[in-house]
């Protein structure tokens, strides 16, 4: 019988299988930032323990990060900070800096530089690790036992998740996107469908993404509970991947690419379960509640707590409506807003600020509206489009790169009962700060929303 | 990490599905870099509301948390976990886990239980009418016991081996450091490194 995509991955990287034990997997790349990482190398310090493969590991200041210049003010973010630094210099690893060019979130950063490659395996200690998984490896988030075990040994012990497929079939129409694909698959399947799987993305629908776009899909597979998300790699990957600082070149690339081509799932293989959406009826998505399954298209309406069936269901959406500070029946296209954020490691990539600058380009905002690149190379690219005059013309804030709002860790956040439409990927209670009340949509909506002070499609506007 | 055998205690009911990390322990409490102090971040936005389950002085003390389903799902961040033990909890039982909490969980020697949603709701009500009612949960016997009535569920032999033994993931796996250099040593040439 023939094997999925990840299975293979998964067989290329056991380093030890024996009954009984889960696999000991080897780990191919190592993201570490300033959050997860401090209990870890002091677990090594006190076990008088090394760092086993520091050139396949990588550090970068993301989390925590202010995005307008100067130093940090908070003294715990700073003291995290710094202790990353410290770390990374005991222990012989690379790291990128708040301010140094290649600096940014931890996500963007591995298939900027071309560290990210097919059929890796790559972890860090942070959830959204499947973002990787867009180029065809095995990417997913651990905890900081978890770090301290690979830094320790570059390896991992797992059990083999369950392999499902989600067949996207179709094609996006004009104006949806990858954003409002993946909410839209989340809602269907809900926020623990995933739970205790690796999932493939497959079909027309997703071979025709870019690369930007596979990664905001694959970013969000934790927000429907899978341990990962991953798409066969093909010419576009390639493409990508190509003159990449970190790709391979010359007779090694070609020996790559050659490899990366088996990287399939087989036609004869057999998934666990497979999920079938049609991408040709989607259109624009946006949450309503406090998970990130509490979505509905944008020209629906706030749905009323009755029309679920499940107890459980019916509970929590009648927390989150009182949460959120909405009333069943309301058209969504009427919740004004306050905040819009378009960044993030989902959205927070040239092709995103390109979309969003599209639809500002000769508009004003009447929100306050950040803008905020993934990345200081995502920053630099989009300045030399002049994406970054686009935005201040708007009226919108130009920033430097980080996590910002997406999280309320740093000095980016929402303030009490503030709303936002917001690109990052949970919409969970004070996720942007305490009592912030989030949307998640597109980088396509989200602009549109700035521009009318109300969740809006981009082709609703005049 | 301790060892975990059997364990007795008083448990809070949790009446709530997808308790997602940043509820568990918000964001702002993880700029921390220690590992201890945790227990003041544990559901801090919700312990604000003085009707919060864990505001009642009747459940001070309980050591076991009964939740919806979904429970620890969203951010990696193993800070919920140490949260909820230094807070004094040993175990959590729910219907589904956010798979990364759960691992987390059983690095740390926290207990997560799986059991059916009808189980944990005849639980729930269990500790809502009498908030002293014991619970016991025996992981040798994988089983749930409250008063005459028993629940078994399920955890993998090699996870349930290594939570009663109290023992080291990152020990057990260097008595292995010879097949990683041979791994290591058969990897493909063009692989990436980071200098
Ligand atoms: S951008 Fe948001 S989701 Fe991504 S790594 Fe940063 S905090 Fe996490």
């Amino acid at each position: 019988m023939g094997r999925t995509l990840a299975e293979k991955v998964w067989e290329q990287h056991v380093v030890r299988r024996a009954d009984g034990e889960p696999d000991l997997l080897y780990i191919d790349l190592h993201l570490i930032h300033e959050v997860t990482s401090p209990q870890a190398f002091d677990g090594l310090r006190m076990a008088g323990r090394k760092v086993r493969r520091p050139d396949l590991t990588i550090a970068t200041e993301d989390h925590n990060v202010p995005t307008v210049l100067g130093p940090i003010s908070d003294p715990v973010s700073r003291t995290q900070v710094e202790t990353l630094r410290k770390n990374a210099a005991e222990f012989g690893i690379r790291l990128h800096p708040m301010g140094d060019a290649g600096q940014g979130v931890v996500h963007i950063i591995g298939p900027q530089f071309g560290l990210t490659q097919p059929g890796m395996t790559i972890v860090c200690g942070d959830s959204h690790t499947s973002t990787h998984g867009a180029f065809g490896g095995i990417a997913f988030g651990i905890g900081t036992s978890e770090v301290e075990h690979v830094l320790a040994t570059q390896t991992l012990p797992a059990y083999r998740p369950k392999t499902m497929a989600i067949e996207v079939k179709g094609e996006l129409p004009v104006g949806v996107t990858a954003k409002d694909l993946i909410l839209a698959i989340i809602a269907k399947i809900g926020t623990g469908g995933g739970q205790g799987y690796i999932v493939e993305y497959r079909g027309e629908a997703i071979r025709k993404l870019s690369m930007e776009g596979r990664m905001t899909v694959c970013n969000m597979s934790i927000e429907a509970g899978a341990r990962a998300g991953m798409i066969a790699p093909d010419e576009t990957t390639f493409a990508y991947l190509k003159g990449r600082p970190h790709a391979p070149s010359g007779d090694a690339w070609d020996a790559a690419v050659e490899y990366w081509k088996s990287l399939r799932t087989d036609d004869d293989a057999v998934f666990d379960k497979v999920v079938e959406i049609d991408a040709s009826t989607l259109t624009p998505f946006v949450t309503w509640g406090t998970n990130p399954g509490q979505g509905a298209p944008l020209g629906s309406a706030v749905p009323s707590p009755e029309e679920f069936a499940d107890p459980i269901e019916r509970s929590a959406a009648e927390r989150a409506l009182e949460y959120m500070g909405l009333t069943a029946g309301t058209p969504l296209n009427e919740i004004p807003v306050d905040t819009v954020f378009v960044g993030s490691c989902t959205n927070g990539r040239l092709e995103d600020l390109r979309a969003a600058a599209d639809i500002l380009r000769g508009r004003k905002v009447v929100t306050r509206t950040l803008i905020v690149p993934g990345s200081m190379q995502v920053k630099k690219a989009a300045e030399e489009e002049g994406l970054d005059q686009v935005f201040k013309d708007a009226g919108a804030e130009w920033r430097e790169a980080g996590c910002s709002m997406c999280l309320g860790m740093n000095p980016d956040t929402l303030k009490p009962g503030e709303r936002s439409a917001s690109t990052s990927n949970r919409n969970f209670e004070g996720r942007q700060g305490k009592g912030g009340r989030t949307h998640l949509v597109s980088p396509q909506v989200a602009a549109a929303t700035a521009v009318t002070g109300k969740l809006t499609a981009p082709a609703a506007l005049a | 990490m301790d060892a975990f055998t059997t364990h007795t205690g008083r448990a809070v009911p949790l009446r709530r599905s997808n308790v997602d990390t940043d509820q568990i322990i918000p964001a702002v409490w993880l700029k921390q870099v220690s590992r201890t102090g945790f227990e003041k971040g544990l559901f801090s936005a919700w312990r604000e509301d003085p009707s919060f389950i864990l505001n009642n002085p009747a459940y001070q003390g309980a050591s076991i948390l009964l939740s919806g389903p979904d429970f620890g799902t969203g951010s990696s961040r193993e800070h919920a976990v140490w949260a909820l033990q230094q807070y004094g909890f040993r175990v959590v039982i729910a219907a589904r886990f956010g798979d990364i909490f759960r691992n987390n969980s059983t690095k740390m020697g926290l207990l997560p239980v799986i059991l059916p949603a009808e189980v944990v709701e005849r639980l729930q009500a269990a500790a809502e009418a009498d908030p002293t009612v014991e619970i016991t949960v025996d992981l040798a016997e994988r089983e749930v016991r409250l008063g005459s009535e028993s629940w078994s569920f399920e955890i993998d032999d090699y996870t349930r081996w290594r939570l009663m033994e109290g023992l080291d993931d990152i020990g057990l796996t260097l008595r292995h450091a010879d097949d990683v250099a041979v791994y290591e040593n058969g990897r493909q040439p063009w692989l990436p490194t980071t200098v």
